[in-house]
């Protein structure tokens, strides 16, 4: 099956290209666009971007590959990035990880259909810690016992990455 | 020195929804060091910088104006990136400073623009970073409709653009030549320097990377003076420091202070202490790359040179009594890099702590380089091995040896950030890891 950009995105993307000397630099702006509407980057939305851009499929590839934001396979709305880096770790992250895969159900790296595990590196905010962040909303200072509360909040306004293009 | 002093300058806009909103920002005073620039020469600009003592902010420490002086004069095209990928465990301000004072950055970039002649221009800001994306967004969408930006910036003559570039997931790529092959659409693999990125950088051109607190600080060298910002800071080093003091503090926070301050009044007085009563064990200084500091290393002032240099922080080594070498013989103590504080309380278990540390930047590794790539998984599995207490005899001198191996031997810093904070753990807190070593069983061959 071959896929299509939205007219909106066709039109950032050829706004994007403006801003730099050459096609290449737009290939991740691209990518989190396809992501966003295709919700992963299967073989055909690497295609898509692959062709949109003129650069080779191989290329593309292996850009997806490099980046962990990039994923090759469908994921639930809210991906929440627990992190477990040295300051959050210092006040309980594992224990708020591990609050939060009970919680859900899920083990982190696994998804269903509203969520999305990520153990995640530091998020840059640490003076806060234990530390989360689902797209444009960070729950900072978090405490195990408040994992149902998070999850209840992103149920019911849901914090997409594909909110931030 | 008092903790109350109010030293904030460029975070005084913490916490003021409304100063990323431009109006506001101009009613406070905000473009006005544009105007001023651009009524300068770019050199004089340049020679302020340099006058200032500015000093990077991103981890290095490296003097700015030096920086810019690196850039050849007959230059045609030249860039300045801003590097917004902030995710050094530990750091969290410059997602702060765009979040609350987005003009702020964009004033520091115009100027710098300006004053090294770059007509396109980059943020590149860390993929995870969704709220703050927009914030620059609508900043610089507003900074063109009012002619900051644009083909003719407020009627000089000078063309200056600014693209917010998002990264997508790769702390290796907060290193500049990772982040200037990120930024042309590639993997994010350091370049092996020279050429260093002022003289080939991004599309192979000059370019200037700076760290977002380092330009935050430009517009107001421009306001004030050279002499003002270096009378700030102390010796070689201009102006106040932020730094991101986490862990085991009753106020953990981001503040804005003088680089005079030691670690130990950070700890007591602007953080209120140890939490739960406790005493301070370990003090990484400056982000989790950095060799910690024990607890009576303290009263060294959190400056760059003096965390370099000063003789009560023990020198960390490769072995008991055998100095690690830098290279030329130089010591290595500790940096105080990218401002981010993790304080350790007594009961922590550092083991374990190195652990993590170690594991992250295995994680990280971008596996260009043989030493790094492989060192940092052995020291991965051995440091967990060690930490959960099934550590074998000579495992501690094992991981020593692998990350003396890896510093020094690989194209980009991601290796002595890996290798010196282990050294630095097991200099400092070698017992501890040797308690956690099983002695091997009777009779059994070791
Ligand atoms: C592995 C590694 C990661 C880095 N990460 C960052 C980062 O997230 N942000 C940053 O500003 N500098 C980072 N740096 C430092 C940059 O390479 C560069 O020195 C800095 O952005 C220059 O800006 P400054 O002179 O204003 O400090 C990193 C360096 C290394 C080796
Ligand atoms: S030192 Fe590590 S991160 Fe840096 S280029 Fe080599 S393998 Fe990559
Ligand atoms: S260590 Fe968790 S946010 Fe920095």
């Amino acid at each position: 099956m071959s896929l299509e950009f939205s007219e909106q995105a066709k039109a950032k993307i050829e706004a994007l290209r403006e801003r730099y000397p050459i096609a290449q630099p737009v290939v991740i702006p691209a990518l989190h666009l396809a992501q966003a509407e295709f919700g992963h980057l299967s073989d055909e939305a690497i295609q898509l971007v692959a062709r949109t851009l003129e650069l080779p499929y191989a290329h593309v590839f292996g850009v997806v590959t490099f980046y962990t934001m990039f994923r090759r396979e469908p994921a639930g709305t809210n991906v929440l990035r627990v992190c477990t880096n040295v300051s959050c770790m210092l006040r309980g992250a594992y224990d708020v990880l591990a609050s939060i895969e009970k919680a859900s159900g899920l083990k982190a790296g696994e998804s269903d259909d509203d969520f999305h595990i990520v153990e995640e590196e530091c998020i840059a905010a640490c003076a806060n810690a234990p530390a989360i962040v689902c797209g444009t909303k960070y729950f900072l200072d978090v405490e195990p016992d408040q994992a149902e509360d998070i999850l209840d909040d992103l149920r019911k306004r849901p914090r997409p990455e594909s909110e931030v293009l | 020195m008092p903790a109350d002093v109010d030293t904030k300058i460029i975070t005084r806009q913490f916490g003021n929804e409304e100063a990323k909103n431009i109006e506001v920002y101009e009613s406070l005073g905000g473009y006005r060091q544009l105007r001023r620039a651009l009524g300068m020469k770019p050199e004089d600009i340049k020679a302020e910088v340099k006058a200032s003592n500015l000093r990077g902010r991103g981890g290095a420490g490296f003097p700015t104006g030096v920086k810019w002086g690196f850039v050849p004069a007959d230059a045609e095209d030249v860039y300045l990136v801003c590097n917004a990928d902030e995710s050094e465990p530990g750091t969290c301000k410059d997602r702060e400073l765009m979040y609350w004072d987005p003009h702020q950055l964009l004033e520091g970039m115009i100027i710098s623009a300006y004053a090294l002649g770059a007509r396109n221009n980059y943020i590149y800001i860390r993929g995870e970073m969704m709220r703050e994306t927009p914030v620059l967004e609508k900043a610089i969408a507003d900074a063109y409709e009012r002619r900051y930006l644009g083909e003719d910036v407020l009627g000089s003559g000078f063309a200056c653009h600014i693209t917010v570039h998002r990264g997508a997931g790769a702390y290796i790529c907060g290193e500049e030549t990772a982040l200037l092959e990120s930024l042309e659409g590639k993997r994010g693999w350091p370049r092996l320097k020279p050429p260093f990125p002022a003289v080939v950088g991004v599309f192979g051109k000059p370019t200037v990377v700076n760290n977002v607190e380092t330009l935050c600080n430009i517009p107001y060298i421009v306001e004030h003076g050279s002499q003002w910002f270096a009378d700030l800071g102390v010796g070689r080093s201009g102006g106040t420091r932020i730094v991101c003091m986490s862990g085991h503090l009753e106020r953990p926070g981001v503040y804005e202070l003088p680089m005079t301050l030691t670690m130990r009044q950070l700890i007591d007085d602007v953080c209120g202490g140890i939490w739960k009563g406790r005493e301070v064990k370990c003090v990484i200084p400056g982000g989790s790359s950095m060799p910690p500091m024990s607890a009576d290393e303290l009263d060294v002032p959190c400056e760059f040179d003096a965390l370099m240099t000063d003789e009560r922080i023990k020198p960390v080594e490769v072995a008991p009594g055998v100095p690690f070498d830098m290279g030329g013989g130089k010591e290595l103590r500790t940096m105080a890099g990218s401002g981010g504080i993790m304080v350790m309380d007594d009961h922590t278990d550092i083991p374990a702590v190195c652990a993590r540390v170690v594991e992250f930047y295995h994680h990280e590794s971008c596996g260009q380089c043989t030493p790094c790539r492989e060192g940092t998984g052995w020291l991965a599995k051995i440091s967990h091995r060690v930490a959960k207490g099934e550590g074998r005899p000579g495992d501690v001198d094992l991981m020593a040896s692998i990350a003396d191996g890896i510093a020094g031997n690989t194209i980009c810093a991601l290796g002595e950030a890996a290798a010196w904070p282990v050294l630095g753990f097991l200099t400092k807190f070698r017992a501890e890891f040797e308690a956690k070593i099983k002695a091997p069983k009777e009779g059994a061959a070791a």
